[in-house]
């Protein structure tokens, strides 16, 4: 096993299933052998402030906060929110932008303008390794927009060598049965989307 | 087994295998997913409660302890300000069956009206504090307090904060074990739990032995570790800022504390003899610093570089100790440019409405504690003041004395329905008391909704769903004195600023109780809204904002230009509103507000 520890920074909107997504990485790198920690902040998530979720995994881990800067994946449910992580992600590290803009407060108040062509500035910043994903579009394909959290999950599944079993076996111990089909669709859609 | 599990569901895990049977707390971030984790997974060992406050909590526990019962306690840092009265003697009356207090504390304040560091309770105190630094510690401690509550007949302390409450690590479970104390009273133990100033000063002796006690004890402790790697630098940390520190500089020595008072004075003399220098890396106060210092020590680095305000992470230690030496990693873009995302009142929320109300009546708010402080941010700017739970019922009629019969008509309070049953009902006996007039304002949302939908006494169901006595809160304010009570549906504005406006010219003491406004995400109480949404008439939208005001997060404003600048019968507009479907549940507050019947019904 690598010693190494690996940086996985979530982002996004409170109601965008970014907590879930981590919960579910969580019990996948440790069923696979890995020491995880996962750190997130509650309290106001839900009331629309943005939610970023700590995760990380390796033969031994200690912060469960990522160093600023440190970050080997970035995982973003909406555009601002992965703009504003932009910073975090170290040299050479990946991206995984789900297309999709939830206008903050100052925007909807015609303060401020929902910042232009994110999706373009990670790809010329971070070239072959910026991936955007429309995961609310194949969401609703598969039949409830709340799965974009899984369709994403499915695009970063690509970047490992683990079996689709054992994504699957996982994703499906954390949610209710009757969303189970609905949710390895959005999984497999997912994954073909990158 | 090993289970992935949240530091508070840890510590619940560990309150059920130490045999616990009573667990008490009121709601509070980070710590309320304690006894929401015991009523959900070990109601068959453990009464778990909602408390209406900490200071109930904490006495309960105390009653369930002095029976023979392992009992815990769990709260904010805040918390343990309310519960302090109980828990400063409770020092001196020691315990019977195990009894532990779980304060959590929040560095940067994430959800909470200050930053406190609880450490200085168990100095004040004079009893142990135990500070877990991940969620196999949180359980393990959580155990362990216990033995050591028996074993030195004292109440225990153990803190977290944010990072180690709400983080998640694996846990290896094991099984409950009984408690050997018998349960049951003994009429022959009062002297030890009757505080009148003869057995005080008896118990005042045996607290200062005690201390004594731990202190040796402390030196076996064996969560206090040392790690010699290089020997030029060693650091004193504890809890979570060990993980930060190691992550940054894993070849340093470390001591880490897992019992942060008494603190183990034999052990920090040898640690100062092995390493060179010595840094302490603590958040908050400079806690062991000063400790540190006054046994003779010289520090390296402490508080001298590393902030004492805020929360840490890996980042921050590494600028301040590093100094000039840091490298900051290379920023791609400014951020501090993007707009930014602050957490807002819900879609349709009936806090909204009324504050709006408020507003448009510039008065004076004394706020308190819970979602409805969402309300002091642009646009609502409708909350003035905000100190504790409960303060603010006791400000309105603070103000009102200061301002005489000037400030008729000028001021109020608002409380949440839980808030006001935690600590709203003593300030509001206060006002009828001593002939006031202030207005107290109960924004019933018919649960604790900024902790996560909690039960209170108002709810009328116990933490595990049982259905139990409901208040109600017009009869309890009445039974206060109040002869002035109105109801109102805050999502009619007009008529709730009639009302507002009404009472708090009244030189009586009033109460005014929304009704009918659950809270957005209550799981079984719903309003019923007239119309599924509400959308934009978009031709006939000036792009005024006045609907803006709000600060709904359905609701949005962007430019026009070109034909698009004139609305279907000629007026010139700057642009226009829309309404997000998916985010609109069709409370209409915005329709009221709309003084060009731009805003209509949507059809379902």
């Amino acid at each position: 096993m690598e010693e190494k520890v690996t940086n996985v920074l979530l982002s996004g909107v409170g109601g965008q299933g970014t907590i879930l997504a981590s919960d579910i990485l969580c019990s996948v790198f440790h069923e696979i052998g890995y020491d995880v920690k996962k750190s997130e902040v509650h309290g106001m998530a839900q009331r629309g402030g943005d939610v970023t979720t700590h995760f990380r995994f390796g033969k031994k881990v200690y912060s469960p906060l990522i160093k600023y800067g440190d970050a080997d994946f970035l995982i973003s449910f909406e555009l601002l929110e992965g703009l504003r992580y932009i910073n975090w992600v170290k040299k050479g590290g990946k991206v995984l932008l789900n297309h999709q803009e939830v206008y903050p407060p100052a925007v909807n108040l015609g303060k401020m303008k929902y910042p232009e062509d994110v999706a373009r500035t990670f790809k010329k910043l971070f070239k072959g390794n910026a991936f955007v994903i429309k995961a609310l579009d194949i969401a609703v394909k598969c039949g409830d927009a709340r799965a974009i959290n899984i369709v994403t999950l499915g695009a970063f599944s690509k970047f490992f060598d683990i079996k689709d079993e054992i994504w699957e076996r996982n994703l499906l111990q954390h949610l209710p049965e009757k969303v189970h089909q609905l949710n390895l669709d959005a999984f497999r859609e997912g994954k073909m989307a990158v | 087994m090993e289970k992935i599990l949240q530091g508070n569901y840890a510590i619940a895990r560990g309150a059920w295998e130490a045999g616990v049977k009573v667990a008490c707390a009121y709601p509070g971030t980070p710590s309320s997913e304690i006894i929401f984790a015991i009523s959900s997974q070990y109601k068959k060992d453990i009464q778990a409660e909602w408390s209406p406050n900490e200071k109930v909590a904490l006495e309960v526990a105390i009653g369930a302890s002095f029976a023979g019962a392992r009992a815990l306690a769990c709260m904010k840092h805040v918390g343990l300000n309310v519960a302090s009265d109980p828990f400063m003697t409770l020092s001196y009356t020691g315990v019977k069956g195990g009894l532990v207090i779980v304060v959590a504390d929040d560095p940067y304040a994430h959800s909470s009206q200050n930053e406190q560091d609880s450490r200085h309770w168990a100095r004040f105190g004079k009893v142990p504090m135990i500070e877990p630094s991940d969620s196999q510690e949180c359980k393990d401690f959580t155990k362990l307090a216990f033995d050591l509550s028996e074993q030195f007949d004292t109440p225990v302390l153990m803190r977290t904060e944010t990072r180690i409450s709400h983080s998640f690590s694996p846990v290896l479970l094991e099984d409950r074990r009984e408690s050997l104390i018998p349960i049951g009273l003994d009429l022959k133990d009062a002297p030890k739990y009757t505080m009148v100033p003869i057995y005080v000063r008896m118990r005042r002796v045996v607290v200062e032995e005690r201390m004594k006690k731990l202190e040796a004890f402390a030196d076996e402790f064996k969560y206090n570790v040392m790690e010699i790697n290089d020997p030029k630098i060693g650091v004193i940390t504890s809890g979570v800022c060990y993980n930060y520190a190691k992550e940054v500089f894993p070849n340093h020595s470390y001591l880490k504390l897992g019992m942060v008072w008494p603190l183990p004075k034999k052990i920090i003399r040898e640690f100062f003899a092995k390493v060179k220098k010595v840094i302490i890396v603590e958040q908050l106060d400079p806690f062991l610093e000063t400790e540190i210092r006054a046994m003779g020590y010289k520090i390296f680095h402490g508080k001298d570089v590393l902030p004492s305000l805020y929360e840490f992470n890996p980042e921050i230690i590494e600028k301040a100790i590093k100094g000039k030496r840091y490298k900051p990693p290379k920023e791609r873009i400014n951020v501090d440019e993007l707009p930014k995302r602050p957490p807002n009142l819900c879609s349709a929320c009936s806090h909204r409405p009324f504050f709006y109300a408020l507003k448009k009546l510039g008065v004076f708010v004394f706020g308190d504690i819970g979602c409805y402080t969402l309300a002091a941010a642009p646009p609502l700017n409708a909350v003035h003041s905000t100190v504790c739970m409960g303060a603010g019922v006791g400000g309105a009629f603070g103000a009102s004395k200061a301002l005489g019969k000037e400030g008729l008509g000028k001021v109020c309070s608002v409380i949440g329905d839980s808030t006001f049953l935690h600590g709203g009902i003593t300030p509001l006996m206060d006002i009828v008391y001593n002939k006031g007039n202030a207005t107290t304002i109960i924004l019933d949302n018919r649960t604790t909704g900024m902790t996560g939908l909690q039960e209170h006494p108002g709810t009328g169901f116990t933490i595990t769903g049982e259905e139990t006595n409901q208040i109600d809160l017009e009869v309890l304010v009445r039974a206060l004195g109040v002869k002035h009570v109105r109801k109102v549906d805050p999502y009619h504005i007009k008529e709730t600023m009639e009302v507002i406006k009404e009472e708090i010219e009244r030189d009586e003491p009033s109460v005014i109780i929304t009704v009918n406004g659950p809270c957005m995400l209550h799981r079984r109480e719903k309003r019923k809204f007239e119309h599924p949404y509400y959308e934009i008439e978009i031709g006939n939208c000036r792009g005024c904002g006045m609907c803006l005001d709000i600060g709904c997060p359905a609701i949005s404003w962007r430019e026009v230009m070109g034909e698009e600048a004139l609305t279907t019968d000629g007026h010139k507009r700057k642009g226009v509103v829309s309404i997000n479907r998916l985010q609109c549940p069709g409370c209409g507050v915005c329709q009221q507000i709309c003084k060009f019947e731009s805003i209509v019904p949507g059809k379902a």
